[in-house]
């Protein structure tokens, strides 16, 4: 099923219900990349400001998972979808919980800026985590786009990716470990990084999750339960 | 590929259905259907379908009008012999014996395959007397055991309590969705073995519908069943197995929670998704 087989309904109404429920999904999706933006940037700039909108824009992140959910729903009860529309529905159902968890996470790195500002002003090595940033910022691009267009091939690879991640948090922690050893005044500024790193990384898993979605979607195949490296071949397996 | 097998369905679909099938012991073959090509006159109505259909399973076709489901399910009991221009090749079996072979009885066959329309046709007597008929034609008159058939036939259809104390009232008087089962209590009353259904509720109100629905689920324990529907949902909701047919082909036959959620065909997709192909 492709992404123009969406508009393909004998019901106009119907097409317009689907696009209206894809568009908010993606807007969401928008909405969270965003604060994932903001909040690394708040913490690397100190820049307060920008920490508190990242707190408050999960409250748009929230209704918005309110409203598709609800939308959702009537469509469900209305229209009794099957095959691609149903799957189509319930993994976007699903994909936007783990589109929420995102934005928790970036609210509790913007609290960290937060934190961190207090007690250590102007403080700008963060070369380590920017490198993480880039990264799971592209995943979790990489995962929505995989969601816009529908894009089995892009959705896997992006599920591929996660292991980047966990090399980059698993360097990144031992530096900070070392960092820790080195002078214990560092610890509490430390902790502090280490629980964003740790944010970063579930972020990145959460956007892969958003992957296993599109690929239930489009293909009808659960992947949730099986281990990443083995995703490829089990979605080639299934097309074949 | 990882040692668990890859899964469809969010919730393990296969293993409910293998649980539903080891409830009613083997999944036997009831009606094989072979190469079966339908004419009438020179426009050919049916290619080459070939299926089989299991035994005490409900079976459902759906198709958009004219796709050949009603004809092919009236292959099943030959009541398209009762069309002058139908002609038939190839084979249906039921229980292994070919029902279209010379010397076949066609009287017997349909009373081992009964079946009921679209609009309610009850006969113009008495509810008793319409359950009755059956075994009144088969030459029986016992009044002990045709009472006996009456309540059991009614109770199997899911209507005696609503019944019981008018039995000799005119079944015209009753509703249509109370006829509509007296008509199923008519078809089980003789014994069948199989129950063809030709859009059994859509002269119906929703709720007689849910309660023929809720009936056909009963009488799955005893009959094998097949039904016509044009209601998609209540295909996705009554049925076991499930044959999409489009313009006289059988397109697509399978297990009913594949086809609603993830069929193989296009066309399936299409149609049960509501999009134009």
């Amino acid at each position: 099923m492709e992404k123009q087989q969406i508009g393909k309904h004998i019901s106009h109404k119907f097409n317009e219900e689907i696009e209206d429920i894809r568009n908010q999904f993606l807007i969401m999706g928008g909405l969270v990349e965003q604060q994932l933006a903001d909040a690394v940037e708040a913490l690397v700039t100190g820049n307060l400001e920008l920490a508190e909108k990242v707190i408050q824009s999960d409250t748009d992140v929230n209704n918005l998972e309110h409203d598709i959910d609800e939308s959702c729903l009537l469509i469900i009860a209305k229209r009794q979808p099957a095959a691609f529309d149903l799957r189509l529905l319930i993994a976007i159902s699903k994909a936007i919980t783990e589109l929420e968890r995102v934005g928790d996470q970036a609210k509790r790195i913007a609290d960290m800026a937060i934190k961190l500002e207090e007690f250590n002003k102007g403080y700008t090595d963060f070369h380590e985590l920017k490198h993480l940033l880039e990264l799971v910022r592209s995943i979790l691009n990489g995962a929505l786009d995989s969601f816009a267009r529908l894009d089995v091939e892009s959705a896997v690879d992006v599920v591929l990716r996660d292991k980047d991640v966990d090399e980059e948090y698993i360097s990144i922690f031992r530096q900070l470990t070392l960092s820790m050893m080195e002078d214990s005044r560092n610890i509490k500024r430390t902790l502090n990084i280490m629980n964003a790193i740790r944010s970063l990384e579930r972020i990145s898993d959460h956007a892969g999750n958003v992957c296993d979605y599109v690929i239930y979607a489009v293909q009808g195949l659960d992947v949730r339960h099986i281990p990443d490296d083995k995703v490829k071949a089990a979605v080639l397996g299934h097309s074949a | 590929m990882s040692s668990e097998p890859v899964r469809t369905h969010a919730i393990d679909m296969s293993a409910i259905a293998q649980k539903n099938q080891s409830n009613k012991g083997k999944n036997e073959t009831s009606i094989q259907i072979q190469d079966l090509n339908l004419f009438y006159g020179e426009k050919q109505a049916l290619h080459g379908i070939n299926m089989e259909i299991p035994k005490k399973q409900v079976t459902a076709y759906i198709g958009p009008s004219g796709c050949g489901k009603s004809t092919l399910l009236r292959c099943i009991n030959r009541m398209n012999d009762l069309v002058d221009i139908a002609r038939i090749e190839g084979k249906i079996s039921i229980e292994g014996k070919d029902i279209y072979q010379p010397g076949v009885d066609v009287a017997e066959l349909r009373r081992h395959v009964g079946m009921v329309f679209q609009k309610p046709n009850p006969f113009p007597k008495s509810i008793y007397e319409n359950v009755a008929y059956g075994l009144r034609i088969q030459g029986i008159n016992d009044r002990r055991i045709l009472d006996e058939v009456v309540e059991k036939s009614l109770r199997g259809a899911a209507i005696w309590d609503e019944v019981k104390d008018r039995l000799q009232d005119n079944a015209l008087g009753i509703s249509g969705g109370q006829q509509q089962r007296l008509v199923i209590a008519r078809a089980i009353a003789i014994e069948p073995t199989i129950l063809l259904l030709d859009e059994p509720s859509s002269a119906l109100d929703p709720i007689s519908s849910l309660k023929i629905e809720e009936l056909i689920n009963e009488l799955k324990e005893t009959y094998t069943i097949v039904i016509v529907t044009h209601n998609m949902q209540q295909a996705a909701r009554v049925s076991d197995y499930t044959a999409f047919m489009y313009m006289g082909d059988l397109i697509e036959f399978g297990d009913t929670n594949t086809i609603f959620t993830n069929p193989e065909k296009k066309q399936t997709e299409d149609y049960i998704t509501g999009r134009y192909g």
